[in-house]
């Protein structure tokens, strides 16, 4: 079958078949009922979500689909994680598919207002760059005037390409791939001079590349890409789970509390603490869930440190700095409010 | 007893079911045009073609017509529309010239030649078409040397992993030169194009060939051999006898062929072309998330082209018909 009748399937099946998730009733009830969670995540973005060598997936965005499933489910998690591409996510989770996109997506005002879609909080603050090979000896973005540029269809990316090089007055031309693979490939092979995403995506990217030290990243950020978790309009209670669970690994991660360590704090004597664990106070029943689910999401993944440590850090073989996504206490953005 | 429908017209009950049918399917439509729109204010997606004003935003690394990144979302369309046309036109042209080409082959007295036609026909056509634009893109086109070790070829032409380059009296300057990052000059043949048409014209040219041979063995012997009877060679039999009547039985499954062809060229964005879905139902869709519009509209298109290849047959088809007298 060819792309479009496929495409057109696809979209006929989400318009016209009801799509009642969203307005039937609260999506966590569903997930309940259901007994396990659907995640949209990427295909395969190392530190983000990409299945490891026993095809479990791993990265920042799986551990955050693990984390919302640890706060609902308790300690037997169940989680489907259903790989999309950039183009198709967002119909993945209008058409109810899946119950919570956790895709290195960025948040934008028109995708949270016109597309059905909120988002709530940022759980890894990026910005797109260049990589470019050290061969061409290229130092600053600004050198790539007349260069061709890969890039992946369907993502901010392409528009803030354009952007940087209509404010800079360069021409350029660009290359646009459905998947980031086929982009790369395109890029290693030396149809484009420069491959773009975001920072992140840059040096996990570089790893697939093989001689990774023929490949610089340019100094510049040319975007601000604000990246979370993503779900359906109109279900308060669903977005609150998403957000409070980013919250708890923040938070984990300001009270000290590691997935070591927060199993046993029930005597602990700082309120803030006893709050948390749930000896004090009952802040799951406003949520839909158990007293103890901060300690069950802490439990699953350890705190926002240790996951982005994990993953992104000095613990994986990405090694990014944890620059923005410092704490707040750190000189960072990554911040909780109170759970009181 | 008296049947009380005796009287009743059998026509006008069969024009009646038929209208009925209508009805039926027009309100099934209806009904789920009235539910997608309904579901869609629901989730307070957004919905109507206003946003084919709005700026585009994006750049597109192959435009016919003027475009810029400034211009609105329907300049965009029309030049995916435009891409997919060229696309579908070069497509046509070429396999068509070589399928004929291949289906003579295969009938040849030459045996090699028959024989390899053979090999051709069932390797291209039995597997996918997107596999054969990935071998044709990664496999051997950025394969070809960088910029700087551009191919030169005799006539001013540069070939090299970034496309082929012509010389062009309207280019700046018309002759190819090479450049700090890409080639200047001439007219840039990017390898995105080269691709997807050498992979629509190889693997339809394998059908197109079975076709005009089957074509060509609809004729009966006798045609042949009394034209050799009057005088005529080989190749004037071919043409001014056989040919002619081949046609008959060729150009209806060639319609299929082309219409085939058209379609496929959706493929296009595994291989970077800017094509129609590339461009229209992809980035557009995308960026503005309008899923049913912006694939209602693209089918719109596809349905047109279709139907147009399907009439532009029809009146060949009609030209070709065997006159009776």
């Amino acid at each position: 079958m060819n792309r479009i009748t496929l495409l057109a399937l696809a979209i006929i099946a989400t318009a016209v078949i009801s799509i009642s998730p969203a307005s039937a009733g609260p999506t966590l009830d569903a997930v309940r009922a259901r007994g396990t969670l659907n995640c949209g995540v990427n295909l395969g973005l190392a530190g983000f979500s990409a299945p490891d060598d026993k095809g479990d997936w791993t990265g920042l965005d799986a551990d955050f689909c693990r984390a919302v499933a640890a706060a609902i489910f308790g300690d037997k998690p169940k989680i489907k994680f259903v790989p999309l591409a950039a183009k198709e996510r967002f119909t993945a989770l209008q058409s109810g598919e899946i119950d919570l996109l956790s895709r290195n997506t960025t948040w934008t005002m028109s995708r949270d207002t016109t597309q059905g879609l909120t988002f709530s909080v940022v759980n890894y603050y990026d910005g797109q760059g260049f990589m470019v090979k050290k061969a061409a000896g290229i130092a600053s973005a600004k050198d790539l005037k007349g260069a061709t540029v890969c890039v992946q269809s369907g993502t901010t990316t392409e528009l803030n390409l354009a952007d940087y090089f209509r404010t800079n007055n360069l021409d350029y031309r660009v290359i646009v791939f459905e998947k980031q693979d086929e982009s790369l490939a395109a890029y290693n092979a030396g149809r484009c001079d420069a491959f773009t995403t975001d920072a992140s995506g840059l040096y996990a990217e570089r790893l697939k590349l093989g001689a990774v030290d023929d490949h610089i990243v340019l100094p510049e950020i040319i975007s601000k890409e604000p990246l979370g978790p993503a779900v359906r309009q109109g279900d308060e209670q669903w977005s609150n789970i998403i957000r409070w669970t980013q919250f708890a690994l923040v938070g984990a991660e300001e009270l000290g509390l590691t997935q070591a360590n927060v199993s046993d704090q029930a005597n602990a004597a700082n309120p803030e603490i006893r709050r948390f664990v749930g000896a004090e106070g009952d802040f799951g029943k406003g949520i839909g869930l158990q007293k103890d689910w901060a300690v069950q999401v802490v439990r699953a993944v350890g705190n926002y440190g240790e996951s982005f440590e994990r993953n992104l850090g000095s613990g994986s073989r990405i090694k990014i700095a944890r620059g923005l996504n410092r704490l707040w206490t750190q000189g960072g953005l990554q911040y909780a409010p109170p759970i009181r | 007893m008296i049947n009380p429908f005796a009287n009743f017209d059998a026509k006008r009950r069969a024009i009646a079911l038929q209208a009925a049918v209508v009805v039926v399917l027009l309100a099934l439509i209806a009904a789920a045009i009235h539910n997608a729109a309904v579901n869609l204010e629901k989730q307070n997606i957004a919905s109507g073609f206003g946003f084919l004003n709005r700026t585009a935003g994006f750049d597109i690394s192959q435009h016919l017509i003027p475009y810029k990144n400034t211009d609105t979302y329907a300049r965009a369309f029309w030049v995916g529309l435009t891409n997919t046309l060229l696309v579908a036109t070069l497509g046509i042209i070429f396999a068509t010239i070589f399928g004929f080409l291949l289906g003579i082959a295969r009938l040849s007295s030459n045996w090699l030649v028959a024989k390899l036609a053979l090999v051709y026909v069932e390797v291209v056509r039995n597997v996918p078409l997107l596999l054969w634009l990935f071998v044709i893109y990664f496999g051997v086109l950025l394969r070809l040397p960088s910029v700087a070790d551009s191919l030169h070829i005799p006539g001013g032409i540069l070939l090299n992993l970034r496309g082929l380059y012509v010389p062009w009296p309207w280019g700046t300057p018309a002759w190819p030169v090479i450049g700090a990052h890409n080639v200047e000059g001439g007219l840039a043949i990017e390898p995105e194009l080269i691709a997807l048409t050498m992979g629509l014209v190889s693997y339809t040219t394998a059908f197109i060939g079975e076709i005009v041979r089957g074509g060509i063995e609809s004729v009966s012997r006798g045609q042949g051999q009394a034209a050799r009877a009057l005088g005529l060679n080989e190749s004037q039999a071919l043409r001014h006898v056989i040919l002619p009547q081949a046609l008959r039985a060729i150009v209806p499954p060639l319609t299929n062929q082309y219409v085939n062809l058209a379609k496929n060229s959706s493929l296009a964005v595994a291989v970077g072309y800017p094509d129609l879905v590339s461009v229209f139902a992809g980035t557009i869709l995308n960026h503005t998330n309008q899923a049913v519009e912006t694939i209602a509209i693209t089918m719109a298109v596809y349905l047109v082209i279709s139907l147009s290849i399907s009439a532009a047959m029809s009146a060949l088809d009609a030209r070709v018909a065997l006159e009776e007298r």
